[in-house]
């Protein structure tokens, strides 16, 4: 019992973790409709950011270039979506969602090419003061109790309040109810006065920010370097499981998916040689949509001729 | 004035229905074909075929595969570069394992035989799931089948790194082996599956593909059948793709791994797609040569501007101006450079008396 309790909750606390990047999308796509492929370069570009401004002023300001950096990746993230917003965006309003995701791919090369050019393409790391070693949970319970990384136990409390944070600010906050309503219906939106640009700036400095704690959590665990725009690519499964549309989708997809992935690749991969956590999810994802094709908590799609 | 059909009747049913119905296309297709076939071999040098013409021929016709099924038939796909691995990684194998049959064109169809029938089983999901969720579910494909061919042994003949090389290649008898006589085969596919395609999107099997684009479910109430028109469309799609990947392997790159056809080459041949223009055979031509060219053109740039750089910051550089030319392109026009090309010969039709 031990170990698969260990595998399920390192998978568990794994899928935290694409939880985190699947949220960045599911923001975007439910505000604005676009499939934001770009979210996974933000992620390595908030984190390159982070990494290199922490570096930078560290050996000057100590502990306190933590959140200096912080507060500067924020406003650079920030700046980002501004740009985004205005140079992209605004430029193609009313284009298919093809063209729109066409061009946040080519937003993805231009932000690879720009972070790395800007704060160079070696491995960086960022410091959240943790410590490296394992922790031991239950050890009452178990035998030897559970192995877990403190890293994504941190990773697993920062998304719980992020979600919780986002609630309340989708739920309760004047923005939040704009955002919810330009999300259910552009044109009834604006009719009723909501500024479409500038709620668009909001959403995407919002997938900004959650891709800035994305990139901290994945650059602290990997090591800041260009593989984390790659985590994205995991984060699709999750997003197509639990629906482009649904903010506690991307977190129980994400718990699936990571779960899933690493029972999979302990118990099932060692018959085909391995390596299979590269497609397990996808495989997972597709079975699932076969038998719900909007996935687990998207809104259902109406169709009519 | 120069570009205008004015006075070419159309009294018979063949003239009307041909491809290039203005005389003036026609007389344009073949002197771009009699520079293809009768110029490009006096004036080509080895790096000329190897990096440009070689390239730019074959992933146009992948380009053409992938438009087939994105822009005729709507349905959107990441998994393009597995569809070449495919096609690719078969054609290996019957050469490796049946060496009777030394001819490459035999190689070659049976590669795309093989992409075809993977095609047609990574196309099911369609039937159920559409847009976007389609389009990460083609990924699917992508991952499992890198995954294959990096992991299963027989497929690349149990070498340890996974690399296969071939050599000494042959077609009916003539040995391939020059960068010339490696252009003129390519050239010779490309040529004939391109016809194939013009013919295929122009007929009955094409106006499905293009209903069930348009929509779906209207497409059904009047009789197409899903089923048949979005697999045939798969199908179709990935025997050209899985060809473009055969001659890719064997004829440019002549060893190979699964790394070759990774997710970036499928993103490569949608780009081509979406920027050549969706829904036009032209456009995968013109797309397939911007994306060729530009990156090319990029590199050259620092040189001649006589700034030193690292290769490193080069290739850094190269990937910001390539997605900033995108999402440029993406806004100037949309639809496309056959679009284009289209609103050019507008004008053409009139210049230069405008009035």
């Amino acid at each position: 019992m031990g170990p698969f309790l260990e595998v399920l909750l390192g998978g568990l606390l794994t899928g935290v973790l694409y939880s985190l990047v699947a949220l960045g999308f599911v923001l975007i796509f439910k505000a604005s409709g676009v499939f934001n492929f770009a979210q996974g370069a933000m992620v390595l570009f908030a984190a390159l950011s982070m990494a290199r401004l922490q570096e930078w002023m560290a050996p000057t300001l100590g502990w306190v270039a933590f959140p200096v950096a912080l507060t500067l990746s924020a406003l650079i993230m920030m700046a980002l979506a501004f740009a985004i917003e205005r140079l992209v965006l605004r430029q193609l309003i009313n284009q298919e969602g093809i063209i729109l995701f066409m061009a946040t791919i080519g937003i993805t090369f231009f932000l690879d090419g720009f972070g790395q050019t800007i704060w160079g393409s070696d491995i960086y790391e960022i410091d959240l003061f943790l410590s490296k070693d394992p922790i031991f949970l239950f050890e009452d319970v178990f035998p030897g109790g559970l192995l877990v990384d403190p890293y994504e136990l941190m990773a697993a409390v920062i998304a719980g309040i992020l979600v919780a944070v986002l609630a309340v600010f989708f739920q309760k906050t004047r923005v939040g109810r704009a955002l919810r309503a330009v999300a259910d219906d552009h044109q009834a939106a604006q009719s009723v006065g909501i500024p479409l640009n500038y709620i668009w700036l909001i959403v995407w400095t919002v997938a900004g920010l959650v891709a800035l704690v994305a990139g901290m959590m994945w650059g602290a665990k990997l090591g800041v370097q260009f593989s984390i725009a790659l985590v994205a690519l995991k984060a699709l499964p999750v997003l197509i499981l639990g629906g482009f549309t649904s903010v506690p989708g991307a977190i129980i997809g994400g718990l699936i998916i990571g779960a899933g992935e690493k029972l999979a690749e302990v118990y099932v991969g060692s018959m085909f040689g391995g390596g299979i956590e590269n497609w397990f999810a996808y495989v997972l994802a597709l079975a699932f949509l076969l038998f719900r094709p909007q996935g687990l908590f998207g809104e259902r799609i109406i169709e009519r001729v | 004035m120069l570009y205008r059909e004015t006075g070419q009747f159309k009294t018979t049913y063949e003239s009307d229905q041909r491809i290039f119905r203005i005389v003036q296309d026609r007389w344009i297709i073949l002197a771009i074909l009699a520079a293809a076939l009768v110029v490009v071999p006096f004036v080509a040098t080895p790096y000329l075929y190897t990096e440009i013409l070689i390239p730019f021929l074959i992933l146009s016709l992948a380009a053409v595969g992938l438009n087939i099924l994105v822009g005729y038939c709507g349905q959107v796909s990441l998994g393009t570069g597995a569809f070449m691995a495919v096609g690719a990684y078969a054609a290996y194998n019957l050469w490796l394992r049946v060496p009777e049959i030394n001819n490459l064109i035999v190689v070659f169809l049976f590669g795309g035989l093989m992409a075809a029938a993977v095609g047609i089983v990574f196309g099911l999901p369609s039937l159920r799931i559409k847009g976007f969720y389609l389009a990460v579910a083609t990924l699917a494909a992508q991952f499992f089948l890198d995954w294959v061919f990096a992991r299963v042994g027989w497929f690349t003949n149990y070498t340890a790194s996974g690399s296969v090389a071939v050599g000494d290649l042959s077609v009916f008898g003539m040995p391939i082996a020059t960068p010339e006589e490696r252009y003129f085969l390519i050239l010779g596919m490309v040529i004939f599956l391109t016809i194939v395609a013009l013919n295929l999107v122009r007929g009955q099997i094409g106006r499905t593909w293009m209903a069930i684009r348009d929509m779906d479910i209207a497409a059904e109430i009047i009789g197409i059948r899903p089923l048949l028109v979005k697999l045939s469309a798969f199908a179709v799609s990935s025997f050209m793709i899985g060809v473009a990947g055969a001659m890719w392997g064997f004829l440019r790159l002549g060893s190979w791994e699964p790394l070759a056809f990774d997710i970036n080459r499928s993103f490569q041949i949608l780009f081509m797609v979406i920027i050549g223009g969706l829904g036009s055979i032209l456009g995968s031509f013109l797309g397939a040569a911007f994306i060729v060219l530009t990156p090319i053109l990029l590199n050259q740039i620092p040189g001649w501007l006589g700034i030193p750089m690292s290769t490193a910051l080069i290739s850094h550089i190269e990937f910001m101006v390539f997605g900033a030319m995108i999402v440029f392109f993406l806004i100037v026009e949309p639809h496309g450079l056959a679009r284009m090309w289209a609103v050019f010969k507008e004008k053409l039709r009139l210049w230069p008396f405008p009035y």
